[in-house]
């Protein structure tokens, strides 16, 4: 046994392997992490965003009346999915201007377990809306969880994976962390690597709760895909699945029509009978299951604003005369604790002031992963042997933040832009805009791939930050919603994304401008150091 | 061979960390989701309480791998939990 050997059986202290532990547990999903915090940061404004996604569809200038449009789209389902075995319809509310409605196709093939239709409708007509075929703000919001190009059970288990080393990131990252308030208001400007390690505490701590919350609660969302075996173990038959499954959701798996076709009661009394219950315009879906037959019933489910829970509460009603069957407001206390959790990461109960908030705080974790990320290669630069020439192992990091931070801001805005530059009507248009953000997104890592690593950093802020600043141009140009009218009309969905635009523009020009200052100032400082000035040049460069 | 021999003993202890992390962690905090059902609670409520437990259980096993001076004294603390658990996994299914 020789002295190393001795000091590793003595063991590193706890705060040294939590701090191993923490790097690693950071790095290894990182990327994966920095574009789930940031597409779900977006996402506390997914509604919006699919809004200004669907020029087309007019303002709303009030919640519209959910009961009158509950009918007019189960009038058209009932058009357009006959002898549909379930439909769903989300009415609008104050942040969605259109109804959306799935629905089981009736054809089922072999090969095929379940088969769906979808579709936004016009709460005005009742009819499909006519705006340019787009996936809106949920493709992030899908994304943010499931990915995309792959089977969604993979990349929700690949969020989970990731999600996991999150929480496990966090809690070895505060273990680390002797003097976690003190360092809290230490700040060392313009110090290298120490700044970018305060930054880091200072954004990992202020949102600390945050950060902890969201990522616990992410894992709950998809719990029972991540953790089935205490399911497995406790039920044996469809019937005790569904006692578990009544306790998360209002939805109900159909069984057998009667086969006798009566026409479906009147959906609008329903809906009304809601109201009274929860409050005009907090009715959040119609759920059919055999619409049409005597065995009909019709779930009208409460709205996720005005209450901290995603627990199912509804109201049933039979189909065929409108009868209220049963009201459902509570669920167990360990099921209530999973709607609390899950509104909790949701953030729907928010109002305006506390969706920003939430936007804030998560746009903050998103800059904590990305300054770790950052500082991963900024602590190992200075130990390198040779600068010019630094590590397999290193360079890849290096090359994947530069991707995947100023990346992916050029691939989401592109999205944005591919949204108002996509011909409509184009066969497939809504997959082109999401092959948009990916081809951009793709570019970028070439593009980082084969830039110098400084030049690669600026110019890709740069591109971020003019796409972002020229977006409320292209919106001007090319629908009848520019930001004059929009501020003039008190459209805030419209000024505010306008607004949100120029902002965001300002933060990567400001990354971008200090970044490029950085890159002079460091090669400066080598110079005098290696007294070789041509081959330091380009050693941020080489690969 | 002497180098390779080297190179397992040093890394050896912490491949086998890693597994006991990633692999023992999860194994953990899947049979505590399915020990919870031992309470007496409604089988709807205990399995509730057994998933959102679970990833608590899980991050907690991680940082006790890595936490501990030895991975053969991580093992064992997994192994010292993981018993009862198991036996109570046991009795309800």
């Amino acid at each position: 046994m020789n002295t190393r050997d001795k000091v590793r059986v003595a063991g590193p202290g706890i705060r040294q392997s939590m701090s191993d532990l923490h790097t690693w547990a950071g790095l290894l999903l990182g990327w994966v992490l920095y574009a789930m915090f940031l597409t779900g940061t977006v996402s506390y404004f997914k509604d919006e965003l699919s809004q200004w996604m669907r020029p087309e569809l007019a303002r709303q200038s009030g919640v519209p009346d959910q009961a009158v449009v509950a009918q007019r789209v189960a009038d058209e389902l009932g058009n357009i999915a006959p002898g549909t075995s379930q439909w769903s319809i989300r009415l609008p509310d104050a942040r969605n201007n259109s109804a959306y409605v799935f629905w089981r196709t009736s054809g089922r093939s072999p090969g095929q377990q379940r088969a769906f239709g979808e579709g936004n409708f016009d709460p005005a007509t009742g009819q499909k809306v006519s705006s340019r075929e787009t996936l809106g703000g949920d493709f992030f919001y899908r994304f943010h969880f499931q990915f995309h190009y792959m089977p969604v059970v993979w990349g929700r288990w690949l969020a989970g994976v990731a999600a996991m080393f999150m929480l496990v990131a966090i809690i070895s990252g505060v273990i680390t962390h002797k003097k976690i308030f003190v360092d809290f208001f230490t700040f060392r400007w313009g110090k290298g690597q120490r700044s970018w390690l305060d930054a880091h505490n200072a954004l990992s701590v202020f949102g600390l709760p945050f950060h902890f919350m969201i990522t616990y609660t992410g894992l709950v969302t998809l719990m029972a895909l991540y953790m089935p075996w205490g399911e497995n173990a406790a039920f044996k038959t469809p019937a005790e699945r569904q006692q578990l499954s009544a306790e998360l959701s209002a939805f109900t798996q159909p069984g057998k029509p009667s086969g006798q076709k009566v026409a479906l009661a009147s959906v609008e009394d329903m809906v009304r009978q809601a109201e009274e219950r929860w409050g005009r315009g907090n009715v959040g879906r119609v759920n059919a299951v055999h619409p049409g037959d005597a065995a009909a019933r019709i779930a009208v489910t409460r709205g996720d604003a005005g209450r901290v829970s995603m627990s199912p509460q509804y109201m049933e009603f039979e189909g065929s005369t409108g009868k209220l069957l049963s009201v459902r407001d509570n669920v167990g206390a360990a099921a209530e604790t999973r709607g609390v959790l899950y509104a909790l990461h949701l953030g729907r109960f928010s109002d305006l002031e506390l969706r920003w908030l939430y936007f804030l705080v998560s746009f903050m974790g998103t800059a904590m992963v990305g300054s770790g990320l950052v500082m991963w290669t900024v602590k190992r630069r200075q130990k390198l042997r040779n600068p010019d020439r630094p590590y397999f192992g290193f360079r890849v990091v290096e090359r994947l933040n530069i991707a995947s931070i100023a990346g992916l801001s050029v691939a989401m805005t592109a999205f944005l832009w591919a949204n108002r530059l996509l011909p409509h009507p184009l066969e497939g248009r809504a997959d082109w805009e999401i092959n948009a953000f990916f081809i951009v997104w793709g570019l970028a890592l070439l593009h980082a791939l084969m830039r110098p690593v400084k030049a690669a950093w600026v110019e890709q802020l740069w591109a971020a930050s003019v796409l972002l600043f020229l977006l409320p141009v292209l919106n001007a140009l090319t629908t009848q919603r520019p930001l004059w009218h929009s501020l003039a009309e008190g459209d805030w969905i419209f000024a505010g994304m306008d607004i949100m635009c120029w902002a965001l523009a300002l933060l990567h020009a400001a990354l971008a401008i200090r970044t490029a200052r950085q890159a002079a100032g460091a090669s400066s400082k080598r110079k005098a150091d290696r007294h070789a000035p041509i081959a330091v040049a380009s050693s941020e460069g080489a690969r | 061979m002497t180098s390779l021999v080297h190179r397992v003993c040093a890394t050896g202890p912490l491949i086998s960390r890693i597994v006991a992390a990633l692999f023992g962690g999860y194994a953990l905090a899947a049979l505590s989701s399915v020990a919870v059902l031992a309470l007496p609670m409604s089988r709807p409520q205990a399995v509730l309480t057994g998933m959102l437990a679970s990833f608590l259980i899980y991050a907690g096993a991680v940082i006790w791998v890595f936490a501990v001076r030895s991975a053969l004294k991580a093992w064992v603390g997994l192994i010292v939990v993981a018993v009862p658990l198991a036996l109570a996994a046991w009795s309800v299914s």
